[in-house]
Formats: structure tokens, C-alpha cells, sequence
């Protein structure tokens, strides 16, 4: 990776421009629009040619590290390998260029994705019905609270407004109940980020809204009491809700329909292989149990009784509308075309495999970094630091020495339950040979721990820039580009 | 066979079991009870082949109709210029995560800081974020936004001229998050500065946001607006259509707190409705309340210039249920897309973009009431966009359009028709809309 200093904006000249228009016959040009409705000045936007774009950003993009570069160890985040087919299809100009205000009638085969979509996921989940208006898994997860409350209201069960999170869970459910109006409620996990049912049992009463688990949790342990919690939820009147985080290593081998779960999201871009984009967009489609169905958000498509597809738009009981049209469409042509490509034998391969590679890792590294809980685990595992603390190299010193490896960096310093946690999730689409190499140079590490360690604290040496001050950044924020002023 | 994406061959699933200690990869979910590992047929197609796929999705995207789009209504068909999409594509940017490890992201944290630039260019605000999900959910991110920025106030006032879908999603996060929301009343077609002033009269007010396009399309004259929200220390917010703002006064000049819309009028495909992505931009003063991820520049150990994901204690994971919203990710990728088509356009792109775009909807706009079947609904200042007065049936209408190729004369009120032309649309075509309307005229089909 090249180090490269351009803004676009230091490449602007005055009078280039990087796109030709046709001509403009039209008379009058802006002609009756009064001097107060317009802007001053024109905007600061870069000058620049096609020529220069083209350089900027793939010199840019050279600074960069996908899943397509190397392997993601991403813990919680389903770095797997992103098809190109997909993006092909999702690309055709008949789904691209569809407007989604359009009759029903002209755009049966963009409905008849989200149809097909669903039913494909209904398999995989079993659950009863989807939504696909939410644009990522915290939006998924709003979503699903959403429905959850509406349930309760409809039912005039009004003092319901507590919900159940687990002090393990990610950092988006708590921020998610809150945004939804819900008052969260934290159970403690055990050592190894399980739930307690003791601790659960006094939390439940009529005030409970439900709880929301990820299982496996964000140890990668799977809940082996799940059955319990689900029957205690239920028989105080709550509802279960599932976060689909961690579905990749349930692929195609368990359902969270089947372990009670009422009301689920999932992450297309990470458990159906959609690009993560660096940030989005993602999709967080909602799935729930049939009972639940009225309580979608609307739009939602439907069947026209007549072998076709309309959107339905209203419905008393529905949760409300959460985004602007029907969702992130492209990424669902994406989902649907990797859930079709693998087929009904190949899933029941994905979520084995990423818990194979899992579990291959961690028994092959535990000698080098301390294992907090030594069992089976799902997709992933956690580390809290090195088996040798003593030289006081922390997760962080690893993870960045590990870009000097050529690999991406672990999470790290998540879950909260370790103070050097390091997560590992290797995805079902990383072969031995990538994994060997990753184990190999963690190893590596944990050597040069002993040996170098001030090497590590400065690590990374090869990347295009070295550790950043954020603190400065924080402190003194510069968010936008201001152009330099020349000295006179 | 084997499959594509699985490397694993017999002999390295035997190989990593053994390291593992278990004898098969059933084994590796003992811990979970039997009764939950699923042992029916998914109810899903046979494996299909790469070709299988191609042909598949051809005829379900062969069963869309190809229309001629004369509607906007939120989504518009603007021209994508055609290096964006190559470069979009390109798998450093389209396969990466968030760029939490700034070392290896400097591409993304590059492109987005680019993005906040052009947005507060746009706008004329201090700040933006590095985007939303959309226009709407920005809206109502903003209106959540407005009440953390002003403390111990519960009311939102929005105003009837906002689209519809994103009065809607407003809606719905305020009806769970608390928020008491009003409504400013429309006058001819704009947002009524007098209505305006009757519900601040009531109190409590945090925020106020009303369009700067409107979902009629007019341009909406905010004139007194800001003085008076301010008066009662509430917040001005204007959802405004970034591609206008190129031409048209901005959120900043109108003295506006905070900005929001929907990025998909900057060259990003419809799509269906998504994705697209939303803009949110603020006064300095509010920085510290907005939500969603903010790139910023810094310096790394070396003294060079680098960029990191900053004023993270405002976010989520660090906040958890005290954080300012639930958002953890951004539209990064459609925002690259939008940053890259501003840069092709520049300011001179951007004007000729809205001019041709008014050129267009101005000759239809008097071509269609050359009709005599359409009358003027409102006479007041359109840029792309403009709403007619029919007495036809409008379903009927829209019906035979689409038959004809086009999708027009979308209905947005009773008795009241929408059409959008952007500069995608020649004059042939907007001939071809009228003289198909003539057509239905003559042959007496519009009644």
C-alpha cells in the first residue's frame, strides 16, 4: 500500500470540469426563479477532469484493505467473501433504473425479489414473515423493538416498557431500546458472557417488554439454556428477540424460529455475503413469527391474489414506516442471488465451516494468547491478550502488528468483559492456508512480544500511515476542507 | 462437486477436526441441544450454477417495464456519469468494514471526509456527518437531534409540505421515542410562515423543519422563518434537495441549525428505492450532537496527514444507551458515489445539472397545460419538479401513460398530478409524453 496526500479539492483548477452535458437548447436558463430563492455564491466544489477522478480515487483506494485483499478476522462483523455474480445482477438496468414510486404493475420483478427473498429466509430462519424496509442491523434492530412495543400497545398492555439486554451485548441494543422509547435493563452474564437464568428469573414481570439476545453470544458461546429463557420470557408476557449478528454459524444447521425466538433481524452483509461498502450500505431485514405478521412496517409486498405481487401500504396494526422506500433493494437482489447460488445442500456447509475454521484457530493459537473460556466455540472466539502478559503488550499492539503481516486486524477491546480482548471470527471462505499463514504470524507476535516489544508498541511500520493521533483529532476536530489561504 | 466458496477440501476438514479434537463437524455443535439442530430439507432451489443465476435474475429483472420516468416524488433520474460505477466497484472500497483500523482505511476516511466537505459546501453548514440510511430516517434523526440540542423541550413542528414518506418516518420514531409532534398547514402550495407562528405560540417547541424543495416541488421562500423559530430558542431545520443546492439558497443563507435530505438526487440510480443516502449537516455549535459516524483529520506518528473516525464519545459503543442515536454505520459506499459524481460535476456540472433540469420541466410544464387538460395548481417558483390540476381520472391517467412507456402524472393530492424532468429527458421525449396525453384526448379515453 502507497501513501498518497491528495484531497480532490487540491487538485481543482479553476475552469475544468469532469463530465460533458448535452447542450442546453432550453431558453432562459433558471429564467423566473427570484434572486432571494437562490444562492449566493456558487459551492467550493473540486474543478477537476475525468482523467484526474479516475487517478484520485483508485490511488485512494490503494490505501485501503477489503476482504478482497486479504484475510478479515473481523470478530462479529462476517468478513466472508463478497460473489462478483451478485453484484452483476444486482446491477441489470431493468432492477437499477425501476423508480420505486412506479405502478405495482410495472415493477413485478423488483416485487418479486423481496417475495422470493423472504420465502428463502423464512426457510433458513423459520420465521413467518420479513421486512426488508431497514437499511442495516442497528435499523433491523429499532425495527424489531418497534414491533415489539406496537405488539404490547395493541394489546393496551401499556406498562410494558422494559426490555432485557444482556451486559455482553453489542452496543447498538442498548442505544437501540433507548431510541425506541424503551427503558433497557442489564443482565448479568457469567465469566463466559452466558446468561444467568438466576440472575434473569427476578428481572421478569409484567413490566417487561422482552429481551434481546445474539446466540451464540459475543464470546461465540452458544446459550445452552436458551430453552429455559425462552419459556420464562414468554410465560411473564415478554417477547424474544433475536440479533442476528451471530447467525452465520447457525446457518444452515439451527433456527432461531425453532428456539423460540418471536421477532429476528438479520445482516444481509454479513451472514448473506453482501459487500460491507467501508460502512454501507448494509440491509437488516426483520423476520417474526406469524402471529407477529400485522405488525410489520409498511410498505411491504404482497401477494395480488392473481399469481402477482402489490405493495401493501397501509395496515391499522403496522409498526409505522422506518425508511423512505422499501429498503436497501440492491443489496436484497445480492442476498437472494447468494442464498440461490449456494442452494439447500451448500448451506447446510456455511455455518459448519466458519465454526470449523473457529475452533481450528483457537485450539491452534491458545499456548500464545490467554484463553479466558476454553470450550467449543461457534464463529468466533475471544482472547484477552497475550498467554505471557508480562511484557505488557496490549491488543491493540497486536492488532496493529498484525497489518505489518498483511492481515486485517481482529476486534478488539470488545466484549467488555475482558480488558484485552482480542476477537477472532475466520468466515466459512477462508481456506487452511490462510489460516495457517494467520497463525503463523500471531504466533510471530507473540515472540516478538518477548523479543521486540517496543517494535510492537509502534507497529505499524509498513502500512501507508503509522498510528494516528486521536486524540488530536478529538480535541482540535477538523471535519471538512478549508482551503489554505496563501500568505500575502 | 465441489463448491466455489468453500476451500476446504475432505483432507483439510480432517486435518483441522483433528487439531480441533473432534471427530466430525457434527461434533462441533454438541453444545447444542438436538431438539434445535435442524434436521428437515430447507425449502430452497437446488445449487445453482453462475449461469443459472444470470439467467434467473435476467427474467425477474425482464419483468420490471422499462418506463420513461417523469416523476420524482423523492427519487430522481438524474445521469450517472460512467467512471463512478468502475470505480465504486473497485474491491479496496467495496469489500472493506469501517474503517475502525485507520491505518488501512485511509481510502475510505479520505473519501468520506471529501463527502462532509461537499456537503457543508452544499448546504453552507459548519459540519456533516459521514451519512445516513436515507433522507427520511436523516429527517428523523434530525428531529431526535433538535431535542437533544435544546434540552427538557418535547415538540417537533413539521411541515405539510415535506414528502410524504418522510412526514411518515418522523412519524413513527417519534411516536416510540416520545417526541409530541405539529403540523405547519400549507398555503398555496408553500409552508404557511403565519401557521408557523401559531403553533411556536404554544410552546415547547425544540425543532422545526419544513423543505427548501417541496414535495410539490416549489421552491419553498423561507424568508422570516429563522427569526422566528429562533425567537423561541428553538431550531431551524431545512430538508433540502442536495442537487439544488448547487442553484438554489441554501439551508445556511435561509439560517438554517441543521440540514438533511436525500443524496440520491447526486447521480445515484433509483434502484428501487434504495440504496441511497442520506445527508445531515449542523451549525458548529451542535456538533456534539450528531449522530452517526464523523471522519476528521489528524496527524499519525510520523507527523503525515492522515484521517480517523472521530468524536466517537457521541456514538454507541462507547455510550450505549446514552448515545445520541442508534446509527453505527454509514451509507459509505453511496456516499463514495456521491462524492465522486460532485467531482466530476464541479460547481459549473452542478449548475448546468439544474438548468437543464428547469429547462426541461418548464417546456413540459407549458406544454401540458397547452392541453387544456391541466390547470395551473399553484403558479409559484418550480425548479424540476411541478404539481398540475386535473380533472381527469388520475388512476386511469397514470395507467395509460405506463402503458405508453412513461411514468408520469403521479398522484399527490386530490385531483392533483406530479411530474419531475431532469436533464436525462430530451425534448423528443417529453413531445412523445404530451402528444400520448393529445392522443387520450382525441380518443376520448380520459373519461
Amino acid at each position: 500500500m502507497k501513501y498518497y496526500d491528495k484531497l480532490i479539492f487540491e487538485l481543482s483548477k479553476e475552469g475544468r470540469q469532469g463530465c460533458s452535458l448535452p447542450a442546453n437548447g432550453w431558453p432562459g436558463d433558471l429564467g423566473d426563479i427570484p434572486q432571494n430563492l437562490r444562492r449566493q455564491n456558487r459551492p467550493a466544489l473540486p474543478q477537476v477532469s475525468e482523467p484526474d477522478v479516475v487517478r484520485h480515487y483508485t490511488c485512494l483506494s490503494g490505501m485501503n484493505f477489503g476482504v478482497d485483499n486479504g484475510f478479515y478476522p473481523l470478530g462479529s462483523c462476517t468478513m466472508k467473501y463478497n460473489p462478483r455474480i451478485n453484484e452483476q445482477v444486482a446491477s441489470l438496468p431493468g432492477f437499477s433504473s425501476a423508480h420505486p414510486l412506479q405502478p405495482d404493475s410495472s415493477v413485478q420483478g423488483c416485487l418479486q425479489v423481496y417475495h422470493e427473498l423472504a420465502r428463502a429466509l423464512s426457510a433458513i430462519t423459520g420465521m413467518a414473515e420479513f421486512t426488508f424496509a431497514p437499511c442495516a442491523g442497528a435499523h433491523g434492530e429499532l425495527t424489531g423493538l418497534m414491533i415489539m412495543r406496537k405488539y404490547h400497545i395493541s394489546r393496551n398492555d401499556l406498562r410494558r416498557t422494559k426490555v432485557i439486554v444482556p451486559d455482553s451485548a453489542h452496543g447498538t441494543n442498548p442505544a437501540s431500546a433507548a431510541v425506541c422509547g424503551l427503558q433497557v435493563v442489564q443482565v448479568k452474564s457469567r465469566p463466559d458472557g452466558t446468561i444467568d437464568v438466576n440472575d434473569l428469573k427476578p428481572l421478569l414481570d409484567d413490566t417487561v417488554a422482552g429481551i434481546m439476545m445474539t446466540n451464540p453470544n459475543t464470546l461465540g458461546l452458544f446459550e445452552t439454556e436458551i430453552s429455559e429463557i425462552a419459556e420464562l420470557v414468554h410465560a411473564c408476557g415478554g417477547l424474544l428477540y433475536y440479533d442476528g449478528a451471530n447467525m452465520n454459524p447457525l446457518l444452515g444447521k439451527v433456527r432461531p424460529g425453532d428456539m423460540g425466538f418471536d421477532i429476528m433481524h438479520l445482516n444481509l452483509h454479513k451472514t448473506f455475503s453482501t459487500p460491507h461498502g467501508g460502512g454501507g450500505p448494509g440491509s437488516g431485514p426483520v423476520g417474526v413469527r406469524a402471529s407477529l405478521a400485522e405488525y410489520l412496517p409498511c410498505p411491504r409486498v404482497l401477494p395480488d391474489g392473481k399469481g402477482g405481487f402489490r405493495i401493501g401500504r397501509e395496515g391499522e396494526l403496522s409498526a409505522g414506516r422506518v425508511s423512505g422506500f422499501m429498503g436497501n433493494f440492491s443489496v436484497m437482489v445480492k442476498a437472494l442471488a447468494y442464498i440461490w447460488t449456494l442452494g439447500k445442500e451448500n448451506i447446510r456447509m456455511a455455518g459448519p465451516l466458519s465454526v470449523l475454521n473457529a475452533n481450528y484457530v483457537k485450539e491452534s493459537l491458545k499456548d500464545n494468547y490467554r484463553l479466558p473460556v476454553d470450550r467449543l466455540c461457534k464463529h468466533e472466539f475471544v482472547f484477552d491478550g497475550l498467554a505471557d502478559a508480562s511484557s505488557g503488550i496490549t491488543a491493540l499492539d497486536v492488532a496493529k502488528r498484525l497489518l505489518d503481516y498483511g492481515f486485517h486486524a481482529p476486534t478488539i477491546y470488545f466484549p467488555l468483559l475482558f480488558h484485552q480482548s482480542i476477537m477472532i471470527e475466520p468466515a466459512e471462505t477462508e481456506s487452511k492456508e490462510t489460516l495457517d499463514g494467520f497463525i503463523e504470524a500471531m504466533r510471530q507476535i507473540a515472540q516478538e512480544a518477548a523479543s521486540d516489544p517496543q517494535m510492537l508498541r509502534s507497529a505499524p511500520h509498513n502500512t501507508p500511515v503509522r498510528r494516528p493521533d486521536e486524540t488530536l483529532a478529538a480535541t482540535r476536530p477538523v471535519l471538512r476542507y478549508v482551503p489554505e489561504v496563501p500568505d500575502e | 462437486m465441489a463448491f466455489a466458496y468453500f476451500p476446504h477440501t475432505e483432507e483439510d476438514i480432517r486435518q483441522m477436526l483433528g487439531k480441533i479434537g473432534a471427530s466430525s463437524l457434527d461434533e462441533l455443535y454438541s453444545d447444542v441441544s438436538p431438539e434445535f439442530i435442524f434436521k428437515g430439507e430447507f425449502d430452497l432451489p437446488e445449487a445453482m450454477s453462475e449461469m443459472d443465476i444470470r439467467r434467473r435474475f435476467s427474467e425477474m429483472a425482464g419483468r420490471n417495464r422499462s418506463l420513461t420516468v417523469f416523476c420524482g416524488c423523492g427519487a430522481y433520474d438524474h445521469y450517472s456519469p460512467a467512471v463512478i460505477a468502475p470505480l465504486i466497484s473497485r474491491a479496496e472500497f467495496l469489500t472493506a468494514y469501517t474503517p475502525y483500523q485507520a491505518e488501512v482505511s485511509q481510502g475510505t476516511l479520505r473519501y468520506i471526509f471529501e463527502y462532509q466537505s461537499m456537503i457543508t459546501m452544499l448546504t453552507g453548514l459548519d459540519c456533516a456527518n459521514a451519512s445516513m440510511y436515507d433522507g427520511a430516517t436523516a429527517a428523523a434523526e434530525a428531529m431526535m437531534m433538535s431535542l437533544a440540542c435544546t434540552r427538557k423541550k418535547r415538540r417537533v413542528l413539521l411541515s405539510m409540505t415535506l414528502l410524504p414518506q418522510v412526514i411518515e418516518v418522523a412519524e413513527t420514531y417519534a411516536g416510540y421515542h416520545g417526541v409530541e409532534l405539529g403540523y405547519v398547514p400549507e398555503d398555496n402550495g408553500g409552508t404557511s410562515l403565519d401557521g408557523l407562528r401559531e403553533q411556536l405560540a404554544e410552546g415547547d417547541v425544540a425543532g422545526v423543519l419544513v423543505p427548501s424543495l417541496n414535495r410539490y416541488g416549489i421552491i419553498e421562500d423561507l424568508e422570516g422563518f429563522a427569526d422566528a423559530v429562533h425567537a423561541q430558542k428553538a431550531l431551524l431545520m431545512v430538508y433540502a434537495d442536495p442537487s439544488s443546492l448547487a442553484v438554489l439558497r441554501t439551508p445556511g443563507e435561509w439560517g438554517a441549525d441543521i440540514a438533511c435530505g436525500d443524496c440520491q438526487s447526486l447521480g445515484l440510480p433509483l434502484s428501487f428505492g434504495g440504496p441511497y443516502a442520506g445527508y445531515l449537516a449542523c451549525r458548529q455549535e451542535f456538533v456534539r450532537k450528531l449522530p452517526g459516524r464523523i471522519a476528521g483529520q489528524t496527524v499519525d506518528m510520523d507527523g503525515r496527514r492522515s484521517f480517523v473516525l472521530t468524536l466517537q464519545a457521541r456514538e454507541q459503543h462507547i455510550r450505549r444507551e446514552k448515545a445520541t442515536s442508534n446509527i453505527c454505520s454509514n451509507q459509505s459506499l453511496m456516499a463514495l458515489y456521491v462524492t465522486i459524481y460532485l467531482s466530476l460535476m464541479g460547481p459549473e456540472g452542478m449548475r448546468e445539472v439544474n438548468s437543464l433540469s428547469y429547462g426541461g420541466a418548464h417546456y413540459l410544464h407549458d406544454r401540458l397545460l397547452g392541453t387544456g387538460l391541466f390547470d395551473e395548481a399553484f403558479a409559484r417558483p418550480f425548479l424540476k419538479e411541478f404539481v398540475l390540476k386535473t380533472g381527469l381520472p388520475v388512476k386511469k391517467l397514470q395507467q395509460t401513460l405506463c402503458d405508453n412507456g412513461f411514468f408520469a402524472a403521479l398522484e399527490v393530492g386530490e385531483g392533483l398530478v406530479s411530474f419531475c424532468v431532469t436533464e436525462k429527458r430530451t425534448k423528443e421525449e417529453i413531445d412523445a409524453l404530451v402528444s400520448c396525453v393529445e392522443a387520450m384526448k382525441q380518443h376520448g379515453n380520459l373519461t
